[in-house]
């Protein structure tokens, strides 16, 4: 070969090695843009949502006056309950700041404790004559623009038209900063409570159990239908035509979107079978539904993983079918058919599209006590708080995300656990 | 008594048929020489007869169930007191819903004498249904029972019949796929045909103009050129596109780089990793793209001194893009692994680089799998739900810029269906017939893909 020739393929080598490089650079590229995606998703969410778990309080000198309670000689219970507690808070901050003399300025003192602070007025009472008359320091719940204000969510350089919280509350706000009178606490009430108008007072408990409820019935229903489907295409199904048919539709209905599922529920159980509206109950039939394909499928992995010598064995000792498949592979298939579900269970708790349709999206401040009552979920609660402007919800839908996520990553290591604990290799 | 008290009672009736069952089998074997001469073991008599119990009794229960409201509201509204005679159909229907709402102890506004006489009517119906369920279902596991009972003798094949019965059991579970299809199938269809008989279907399939808003006006006709779904079409293309152009190159990389260059640790660390992008719900992905991805793109365009909405179509598509990157990556993986390795060895030996090999025989070879997943993929894109709602906007608008908010037809779907409707106006039906496109396009999609991926996998085995 010439020189010239061994020239020209050597720096044709050369392109082709950097082309080599680069390709493989794009590679190592797109494996880090899902990373670095991921990164950034959970630092959006965290950032946003971690102040949630801390609540503002502040600090009042509450004098339980009779009067303004409106409670005269032995008040009857619902005396007791529908007292003016609201009129004590009120009367607690006027005290804290007399300087405040106009009723327009008063209106807006009020709005520094949140409006379920004349709950924990009325816990701290309990109802106790003997309490009359005496003050006592209470640690109320704060406001959500206080709270935001504290939590610096507020930009304080805005002029006084663009912000949420006029110059007049900061001013209060500084003062009882400077006093020591608020608080950051532990959000137990977030734990603790429903759905609700204002943000200081909204919690995810309800939505929380309305998953739970939920996936209860999800679980029931799909756990025993799946297996025993599996089960049948797996061990007992003829190849024929209804067996393709079965197939090609379970198949399907894994690929069909979700909000599919929903207009079915909207259509069939609501509709159709006269089931409550926003019920649990009909949320876990049409997740049921939505989740068997998953079930399904890999009820099947786990039946085929299970070796054809067992069968055999178990055969040969003189079971039958049922019997060898019930006592000796079901049981060993087990583990892979639980790992399964569970993942499916995570599938249907983050699920939320298909319960819009049967109207879980219902505002549910109560929480829900059976799988009948109108309730609604984890991700739906996430949606609805999305679409509300104020900064409370913001930070409480990324916390409530927070949650969700927990739950999720609980799960999914429960099934990890699952498969490398039990999972036996033949 | 309450279906649920119903179904613990029938439950614990038939364990006690276990056990009767059980024990006569003992009984029976006893003078013609104890258990070994029984066809099967004693306790396949015991389930035997319990299944004679359980399965009628949960059949009444079931077909009851779902007939009973049906059958309530009709002997309802026949026996409505006089006053409401004249009424149409939907003030009687109302008048019903009240009825029912004040037996069940909830408020009604200034109940008329009426209305207070039918609930009274209905409570008593619903007293004596009830009643009538229990003691029917009862009646009917206790009778079955005792006739299971009584035919148990040494040679009943008491384990064949019970497993005839379970296999029973199991074909029906696995056929509820074909029902649950079935049950998709005609609730769209039903729906659909109503509101193609008020619009005409080619004023929704080509109509460019959408605003269902309208037609709830009483004074206008639902076919004013309000159901055109054009635009929708239009907007779920325009997302579902913008999302395949992030989530295929990427996905399709990803599995590339895995498979064939990346070590068994760096595998086995960034695949479940990348499959955490697949296990978000995607509320959380809608939230992310309505909040931050959406500002973020907003103001990135007043700096480019471009005109971006804050929920536009780009936002809402390249979440959703990250999202089925695991989707696509995960199905190119199987196929590529898939390709045989005497493939690549031959390319290699005639001198080819890895890349080389990779572009001009891998690819190649797994081309019709990855058209399949990518298939799988925009199928999934245009189901998608949570992020279109959350972070595309609601303006039905024919356009092609990504950088305007348009609307899809998930997304229409659920602002139609959410909140207060009434169920026979055409904007709830219209849903109904957004859903029946939405099946048939992914059916179609999803059984090309099935069947490209299924004939591919054959070509090595």
């Amino acid at each position: 070969m010439t020189k010239q020739s061994m020239s020209k393929v050597e720096a044709h080598l050369a392109r082709r090695y950097a082309r080599e490089k680069r390709f493989r650079f794009y590679g190592l590229l797109s494996v880090f843009v899902g990373f670095a995606f991921l990164v950034v998703l959970f630092t959006s969410i965290i950032s946003k949502g971690y102040t949630a778990f801390q609540q503002t309080y502040i600090q009042l000198d509450v004098t339980y006056d009779a009067d303004i309670l409106g409670l005269y000689d032995n008040p009857t219970e619902s005396d007791w309950l529908y007292a003016n507690y609201d009129g004590l808070i009120k009367a607690a901050l006027r005290e804290r700041f007399p300087e405040v003399t106009s009723r327009s300025e008063k209106r807006e003192l009020y709005k520094l404790v949140s409006s379920g602070a004349k709950f924990s007025v009325r816990d701290s009472l309990d109802n106790n004559e003997e309490l009359l008359g005496t003050t006592a320091t209470l640690w109320v719940l704060a406001d959500d623009d206080l709270d935001s204000v504290l939590k610096g969510h507020i930009d304080r350089t805005l002029p006084e038209a663009d912000r949420r919280v006029k110059d007049q509350h900061l001013v209060w706000i500084d003062s009882l900063v400077e006093n020591g009178e608020v608080e950051k606490r532990f959000n137990t009430v977030f734990f603790t409570h429903s759905a609700s108008a204002e943000p200081e007072q909204a919690g995810v408990w309800g939505a929380i159990k309305g998953s739970f409820f939920t996936l209860i019935v999800t679980l029931v229903l799909s756990f025993p239908v799946g297996v025993a489907a599996a089960v049948y295409l797996e061990e007992f199904a003829p190849q024929n035509r209804w067996t393709d048919l079965i197939e090609v539709n379970i198949n399907n209905l894994a690929a069909v979107p979700s909000i599919v599922f929903g207009l079915l529920g909207l259509a069939v159980f609501l509709n159709f079978m006269g089931l409550p509206r926003s019920a649990p109950l009909v949320g876990g039939l049409v997740l049921t539904l939505m989740t068997l394909p998953t079930i399904i499928i890999s009820s099947r992995a786990a039946l085929k993983a299970v070796p054809p010598s067992i069968r055999e064995a178990a055969l040969g000792m003189g079971a039958s079918r049922m019997q060898t498949i019930f006592h000796h592979v079901l049981p060993l298939a087990m583990p892979g058919m639980l790992t399964g579900t569970i993942i499916g269970m995570a599938q249907a708790l983050g699920e939320s599209a298909p319960l819009l349709m049967i109207g879980m999206v219902a505002f549910v401040a109560e929480v829900p006590q059976g799988i009948t009552d109108p309730a609604t979920v984890l991700p739906v609660q996430i949606f609805q708080w999305a679409d509300l402007p104020e900064r409370g919800f913001v930070e409480r839908t990324s916390a409530a995300i927070m949650v969700l996520l927990a739950f999720l990553i609980a799960m999914n290591a429960f099934a990890v656990y699952l498969r490398k604990r039990f999972e036996r290799r033949w | 008594m309450q279906a649920s008290t119903l179904f613990v009672t029938i439950v614990i009736l038939s364990v006690f048929g276990y056990y009767f069952g059980y024990k006569r089998a003992h009984d029976v074997a006893k003078p013609v020489g104890g258990v070994k001469s029984l066809h099967s073991l004693p306790s396949y008599y015991g389930s035997w007869t319990a299944l004679w119990c359980a399965i009628p009794a949960l059949l009444v229960l079931a077909v009851w169930t779902m007939f009973q409201g049906a059958i309530i509201d009709g002997l309802l509204m026949q026996n409505l007191p006089a006053e409401f005679a004249h009424m149409g159909a939907d003030e009687r229907s109302m008048v019903v819903n009240n009825v029912k709402t004040l037996a069940e102890g909830g408020m009604v506004i200034s109940p008329s004498e009426g209305v207070k006489a039918a609930a009274e009517d209905y409570k008593r119906y619903s007293s004596i249904s009830a009643l009538a369920m229990a003691a029917l279902a009862l009646s009917a596991g206790l009778a079955f029972l005792a006739v299971a009972w009584r035919r148990i003798r040494p040679e009943l094949r008491a384990r064949n019949r019970v497993e005839k019965i379970i296999l029973f059991l199991l074909v029906s579970c696995a056929s509820l796929a074909i029902l649950t299809t079935v049950g998709i199938v005609f609730s769209v269809l039903f729906e659909s045909v109503q509101f193609f008989n008020r619009v005409s279907i080619f004023e929704f399939m080509f109509g460019t103009h959408w605003s269902p808003q309208i037609a709830i006006r009483a004074d206008q006709v639902g076919a004013s050129g309000a159901f055109g779904a054009v635009p929708l079409f239009v907007g779920t293309m325009l997302i579902s596109v913008i999302a395949l152009l992030v989530a295929v190159p990427t996905g399709l990389m990803s599995a590339i780089y895995l498979s064939e260059y990346a070590d068994k640790r760096f595998r086995s660390m960034a695949k479940p990793t990348l499959e955490i992008l697949a296990g978000v719900p995607t509320v959380v992905y809608g939230f992310f793209a309505a909040l931050t991805v959406g500002p973020f793109l907003r103001d990135m365009g007043v700096v480019f001194g471009l005109d971006v909405s804050a929920q536009s179509a780009l936002a809402a598509g390249l979440v959703m893009g990250v999202m089925i990157i695991p989707f696509v990556s995960s199905l190119s993986d199987d196929v590529i692994s898939a390709v045989p390795q005497s493939l690549r060895d031959g390319s290699y030996g005639l001198g080819a680089t890895r890349s080389e090999t990779i572009k001009q025989v891998v690819l190649p070879a797994a081309l019709p799998g990855i058209v399949g997943g990518v298939l799988l993929a925009a199928s999934r894109a245009i189901g998608e739900t949570m992020i279109v709602v959350m972070a595309a906007g609601l303006t039905a608008r024919l356009t092609a810029n990504p950088l305007e908010d348009v609307t899809t037809v998930t997304a229409q779907i659920v602002t139609l269906l959410v909140g207060d409707q009434e169920f026979d106006s055409p904007k709830t039906l219209a849903a109904f017939a957004l859903g029946l496109m939405l099946f048939v396009t992914t059916l179609i999609l999803n059984v090309v893909a099935l069947r490209v991926v299924r004939k591919y996998r054959e070509q090595y085995d």
